[in-house]
């Protein structure tokens, strides 16, 4: 949290002016109308306004209030903020906060910003393929330069865990921040008034204003720890582990963080034996990355294949999806997310939809491999299969079907799905592999591009087919020094959309370079 | 009824002469016109209006101790209509509406209404939305007050002026014969205030009157001859009527003293303009200013004889006229220019040609006009071009910030019917989509991208009429309950089976006017003590002559409204096709059923509480899932993974367990992370039994094949 001293906002004019820029189903109405009460509680004459229309479905609102102390005669407010001309400004959120900057509305002459630094994600950074999500820092460095006071901190998480809604700690961090000339208790009095969910509001009006005030320290998010994923088990195993995490320290010290965080996927997806085979492929990798000069390169090329190569050996299979789901772990995890109380019951349903592709996946290679050979019969094989499945884990006969399904990978090696997901992994690596001595950047770029597999069925389709297609460049980029940029354009491209549309736009810029190179026919 | 109660509100509608009313500026003009003595009120929802009508349908029981009737029109149409009330009898009568899209919807029985006249008083209120936040086309209602001739008023936006307004809005209308226009823009209708009432009026020629002692005049009627005549009786007897009425009574207001230059402006100006100049330091905070303020409280008609005298001993003036065509600005001109005045005419060429006039365009507009007609009376400050000074070095964050438009809902029952068009759109192709006006439009935003034109309310097959001829695809087009019965039954369907029409009509059908705040409508499923309900949308379209009828009674069934939709896109049956795709908006759902299953738990009832989510190990972090979605619960977060790069999807505690997530991840064979847990609340004796021994055996297993392999913590 940023703030410098704390003191009510002294209004320009004799009237204070406090906009909200909320996300539709916030509550900023409520918000608004607690303040006006205050207000009007404290001597004060208020004006509220707002267009709460259509953009009131999940859409970005804002709601204004003017207000002065009472003298008998009526003042004449705005019905709507202007930039410049703003005291109070409350963000529910951090994306809005950066649209009241935007707009103007924080101003470095009198404007405290109050903002939430939650995010909660527009439509448009949810459905890129990729990591779309907008990044906060440049928001906040804004608000640092555009705001008089800056006061962020996550208010949402407090009001949740408070049981109540943002709007109650909101309207805590304006009474803590002291960012009004009106007292504490009139606040607190003001929720108590509302009639609704009182107590949880003031426990997320509370610790919101304490924190605001700066009597309580921010507290920082708890992130799942990622911890050292300390392994239990049989002695024996822990014994194969020991040894195997032994070989990660051979690896250069860049990359042994990753390798083990990759080496406890791999088992905890397979087995010991599949660690080794992880460790193998990257001291393969790590061999070339040292033949290569990698060391110059902070070992770039053994780091990206120590995440990629995890990734690639942990593929989504039946047998995984089956074990996920039915661990104990998992269970406890659902059942603390879903706040079960004691004395209710849980039920869970999976939604599940298997193809003759996994079924075949699922057999051993070769017969798999026949039936896939047999278009007809894969199509009747497919329609006997192939539909929506609620699978409900919590009864026996559910549970049971998805244990025996995760404890066929004792035989997972011999499966069609691995024989194809070994086989291709080996293609890939090999070809980077073979790319390094010519050129390391590009080779490091072509591991990179695991990142484009991933899904089910048509959208894992889409990622393999976009895949093909920048890797396919690679060979014929091989020579140039900017090669490895072209790739990780490429690969960002992709995921930048689904279609493909953007990568094949940049696909024909690659290509229109490399035909003015070619002599004239 | 509608998403929010007014049970308050309707409280306030009672109180007394001398008591303080408190509230919204629409509820305001509620009040208003009880204290009136109005004898009925009719109306047609939509932002800003909704609230009025809200508080209205809600005030059921004080309307009849008034004797007031109260209709929730079927379109601004039937109740721009309903005003006929007021042409032969003395009963005073209003009718309210979203304008302009209601203005174009009424403006037949609008310009009959003006032709012939009125004897009681005919107020139309309409609820301007206009500018930021606005859902429709921006136009000007005062085109329809010239072109039909009914006054406009537009009063200051407080709430005592717009008290007053309904009031003067009565009498005026009485004084010249002529309907009245009283416009409130949308900021005004929702303004926080209060006013002092007056006591509640009892209409003196209640509607049953009439009944009993019917009346006509053939005079009245709009036909010719007499049609000739109204057009004669306008200009001639009601026109000066209403100019003297208007300057007698001082409707229109004037501020500050003498100067060399003022400011003519519509009344819903007012406070922007104020505004304007309290930041230039000429005017308090109570609005006290020396520049001169001619405030049209009416804005149609205008008083001739005030603007010349206003404007005959300044050198320049500004007309502060939101909107465009600047049809004031242009009639004041031709009236300066007739009298033969040599005063500087200002107004859209400092002010924005076109848009709202926001604070900031008020601030330099005004600025602008004064530095040079009249720059002595400015602070220093703002005598001299701003030289920037001001200008802070802050970083653009226009390629930061994503634009955030309106959506469906959290659990909205029309998402899955577009993900299943979304499908559907994969396997067949594009097809050529119309869409309509409700909360159903949100489909043409992102994720779905469906939808290419918005015609008006109840028009969507309309306006696809062009293509029902057939070709190689079927056209489809979009039609809410709401728009179907505005007009749609009759405009849409109909058309579409008399011209035999080869396309698919999708009916969204959620129980309710929802995106104008929940109102029922004829095929809504509550019981409503005033209106009749449970008319179901697919029998008035096989009573209309559709053949081909699909009736869905749970859209989040995707793979359901897939396969219909396919059918009806494919199947060699020619005529319209008609799909009703029923479910209730959730966010009325929520509202209604809530507080009931809190209120359940609590009393120990077995209550089953469903919510989705995500297994995030699963979950390959390829957003699939939210581009058939854009679902507020449904988001992404970022794991503490180096391994991994993605954020994955995350489903946060405001979901409600609608169903779409698992309907969609099964219908477009997405991947098997999501799951949907039950919570049941207080079970009974014999499920915690079977539920402990399934647990006691689940746990075995899985400590079982614990014991027999490496387990990592927090895997």
């Amino acid at each position: 949290m940023e703030q410098a001293t704390a003191r009510p906002a002294e209004p320009l004019d004799g009237i204070i002016k406090l906009a909200i820029l909320a996300v539709g189903g916030q509550g900023g109405g409520v918000l608004s109308d607690w303040i006006v009460a205050v207000a009007e509680q404290s001597g004060y004459v208020a004006q509220a306004t707002s267009v709460p229309g259509v953009a009131q479905r999940t859409g970005a609102t804002i709601y204004y209030i003017e207000m002065m102390p009472a003298s008998g005669r009526l003042p004449v407010f705005s019905l709507m903020p202007s930039p410049g001309d703003v005291d109070i400004l409350l963000a529910a959120e951090m994306m809005e906060a950066g649209r009241a900057i935007m707009r103007g509305l924080v101003t470095p002459d009198r404007t405290t910003l109050i903002a939430s630094s939650h995010r909660a994600l527009a439509v448009a950074e949810k459905i890129v393929p990729g990591d779309g999500i907008a990044d906060s820092t440049d928001v906040r460095a804004a608000a640092g330069k555009a705001a008089r006071r800056f006061i962020a901190f996550d208010m949402e998480r407090i009001a949740s865990e408070a049981g109540s809604v943002i709007s109650a700690s909101l309207f805590g961090a304006l009474a803590g921040a002291n960012a009004l000339p009106f007292d504490r208790s009139v606040f607190e009095e003001t929720i108590r008034q509302s009639g609704r969910g009182v107590e949880a509001s003031l426990r997320a009006f509370a610790e919101a204003a304490d924190i605001a005030g700066g009597a309580s320290p921010v507290e920082t998010e708890n992130k799942t720890a990622s911890g050292a994923n300390e392994p239990s088990g049989p002695v024996r195993a822990l014994e194969g582990w020991a040894v195997l995490e032994a070989r990660v320290g051979t690896l250069p010290e860049p990359a042994r963080d990753l390798a083990r965080r990759g080496l406890v996927k791999v088992v905890d997806f397979q087995d010991l034996a599949y660690g080794a085979e992880y460790l193998h492929r990257l001291e393969r990798v790590a061999a070339t990355d040292a033949e290569c000069g990698g060391a110059a390169k902070n070992h770039s090329l053994t780091l990206a294949a120590a995440k990629h190569i995890a990734n690639a050996m942990a593929y989504d299979d039946v047998i995984r999806v089956a074990d996920l789901k039915t661990r104990g772990s998992r269970f406890e995890r659902v059942r603390s997310e879903m706040r079960v109380p004691d004395g209710a019951v849980l039920h869970l349903t999976e939604f599940m939809h298997p193809r003759a592709e996994e079924v075949c996946g699922m057999l051993p290679a070769p017969l798999g491999a026949w039936i896939e050979s047999r278009p007809r019969l894969f199509s009747l094989l497919d329609r006997a299969v192939n539909r929506g499945r609620r699978v409900k884990t919590h009864t026996l006969g559910w549970f049971l079907s998805l244990y025996v399904l995760a404890g066929m990978r004792r035989w997972r090696r011999g499966l069609l799905r691995h024989r194809k997901e070994a086989a291709h992994l080996d293609h890939w690596l090999d070809g980077a592999l073979a790319a390094a001595p010519r050129n390391y950047g590009l080779a490091v770029e072509m591991i990179n591009c695991r990142r484009l597999i991933k899904g089910y069925s048509d959208t894992h389709g889409r990622g393999l087919s976009k895949f093909d297609r920048v890797l396919g460049m690679a060979p014929l980029l091989i020579d140039r020094d900017d090669a490895a940029d072209w790739v990780r354009r490429l690969r960002e491209a992709a995921l930048s959309d689904e279609d493909g549309e953007n990568l094949e736009g940049a696909l024909a810029t690659v290509r229109s370079f490399l035909d003015e190179r070619q002599p004239p026919a | 009824m509608a998403e929010r109660s007014f049970a308050r509100e309707v409280e306030q509608l009672r109180i007394g002469a001398g008591e303080e009313f408190r509230g919204e500026g629409i509820l305001a003009i509620t009040k208003a016109l009880l204290q009136c003595g109005v004898g009925y009120v009719g109306g047609y929802q939509g932002a800003p209006i909704s609230h009025l009508m809200d508080v209205l349908a809600d005030a059921q029981e004080i309307l009849g101790e008034l004797g007031v009737r109260y209709e929730a029109s079927a379109s601004e149409a039937a109740a721009a209509a309903m005003l006929a009330a007021s042409v032969h009898y003395p009963i005073r009568g209003a009718v309210a509406f979203k304008s302009t899209v209601g203005t174009n919807v009424a403006s037949d029985a609008l310009a009959n209404l003006a032709s012939g006249g009125v004897t009681g008083g005919a107020v139309i209120i309409v609820g301007e939305d206009y500018g930021e936040g606005s859902s429709i086309m921006q136009e000007r209602s005062h085109a329809f007050a010239m072109k039909s001739q009914i006054w406009l008023l537009d009063p200051r936006p407080n709430l005592p002026s717009i008290v007053k307004a309904v009031e003067d809005a009565f009498e005026l209308s009485e004084a010249s014969n002529t309907p009245v226009m009283l416009e409130v823009r949308i900021r005004c209708c929702h303004v926080h205030g209060s006013f002092i009432a007056k006591d509640n009026v009892k209409p003196p020629y209640p509607v049953a009157r009439a009944l009993s002692a019917p009346q006509r005049k053939t005079d009245r009627i709009v036909l010719p001859p007499a049609a000739f005549a109204h057009e004669q009786e306008k200009i001639a007897r009601r026109w000066p009527a209403a100019v003297d009425f208007i300057r007698h009574r001082k409707l229109n207001e004037f501020f500050g003293s003498g100067g060399p230059v003022g400011i003519i402006l519509q009344g819903g100006m007012y406070n922007g303009v104020i505004r304007a100049l309290q930041r230039l330091g000429l005017a308090d905070v109570y609005g006290e200013t020396d520049v001169p303020l001619y405030v049209l409280n009416v804005t149609y008609p205008l008083i001739e004889s005030e603007i010349l005298e206003f404007c005959g001993d300044k050198s320049a003036v500004l007309v502060v006229e939101e909107g465009q065509p600047n049809y004031i600005e242009q009639a004041i001109g031709s009236m300066l220019y007739k009298a033969g005045e040599r005063v500087v005419l200002r107004g859209k060429d400092v002010l924005p040609p076109a848009g709202e006039y926001t604070g900031q365009a008020m601030l330099d507009g005004v600025l602008s006009f004064l530095r040079e007609h009249a720059a002595d009376i400015l602070p220093a400050r703002h005598r001299a071009p701003n030289r920037n000074e001001d200008r802070i070095d802050v970083p653009d964050l226009s390629k930061v910030v994503p634009p955030r438009p309106p959506g469906f809902c959290t659990g909205c029952p029309e998402r899955p019917i577009f993900a299943a068009m979304k499908l559907v759109e994969g396997e067949l192709g594009k097809h050529q989509i119309a869409a309509d006006i409700g909360c159903h439009l949100f489909s043409i935003m992102p994720p779905f991208e469906i939808g290419g034109t918005t015609m008006g309310f109840g028009l969507g097959p309309a306006s696809n009429s062009a293509f029902h001829g057939g070709g190689e695809k079927r056209p489809i087009s979009i039609i809410g309950d709401g728009g179907f019965w505005h007009n749609g039954l009759t405009s849409s369907i109909g058309n579409a089976v008399y011209n035999k029409a080869d396309g698919v009509i999708l009916v969204v059908d959620n129980y309710y006017s929802a995106a104008t705040g929940g109102q029922d409508l004829l095929s809504s499923r509550a019981d409503n003590k005033s209106k009749s309900t449970k008319h179901a949308i697919a029998d008035a379209v096989k009573g209309i002559g559709v053949n081909w009828v699909r009736q869905i009674d749970r859209t989040y069934d995707v793979a359901k409204v897939r396969d219909t939709l396919k059918e009806a896109l494919l199947t060699p049956e020619k005529g319209p096709k008609v799909i009703v795709a029923s479910s209730e908006c959730m966010l009325n759902k929520q509202r209604r059923e809530k507080p009931i299953l809190n209120q359940a738990v609590r009393n120990g009832e077995r209550v089953v509480k469903p919510r989705f989510g995500v297994d995030e190990d699963v979950c390959t972090g390829d957003h699939a899932c939210m581009r058939l979605s854009g679902c507020p619960s449904l988001s992404l977060r970022k794991l503490d993974d180096p391994l991994r790069d993605d954020p994955v999807a995350s489903i946060d505690q405001s979901c409600v367990g609608c169903g779409n997530c698992g309907e969609v991840a099964d219908a477009a064979v997405l991947c098997p992370s999501f799951y949907r847990a039950d919570v049941v609340h207080n079970p009974g004796r014999f499920e915690r039994a079977v539920a402990r021994l399934r647990e006691r055996l689940v746990s075995a297993l899985q400590a079982r094949r614990a014991r027999r392999r490496l387990s990592f913590a927090g895997y």
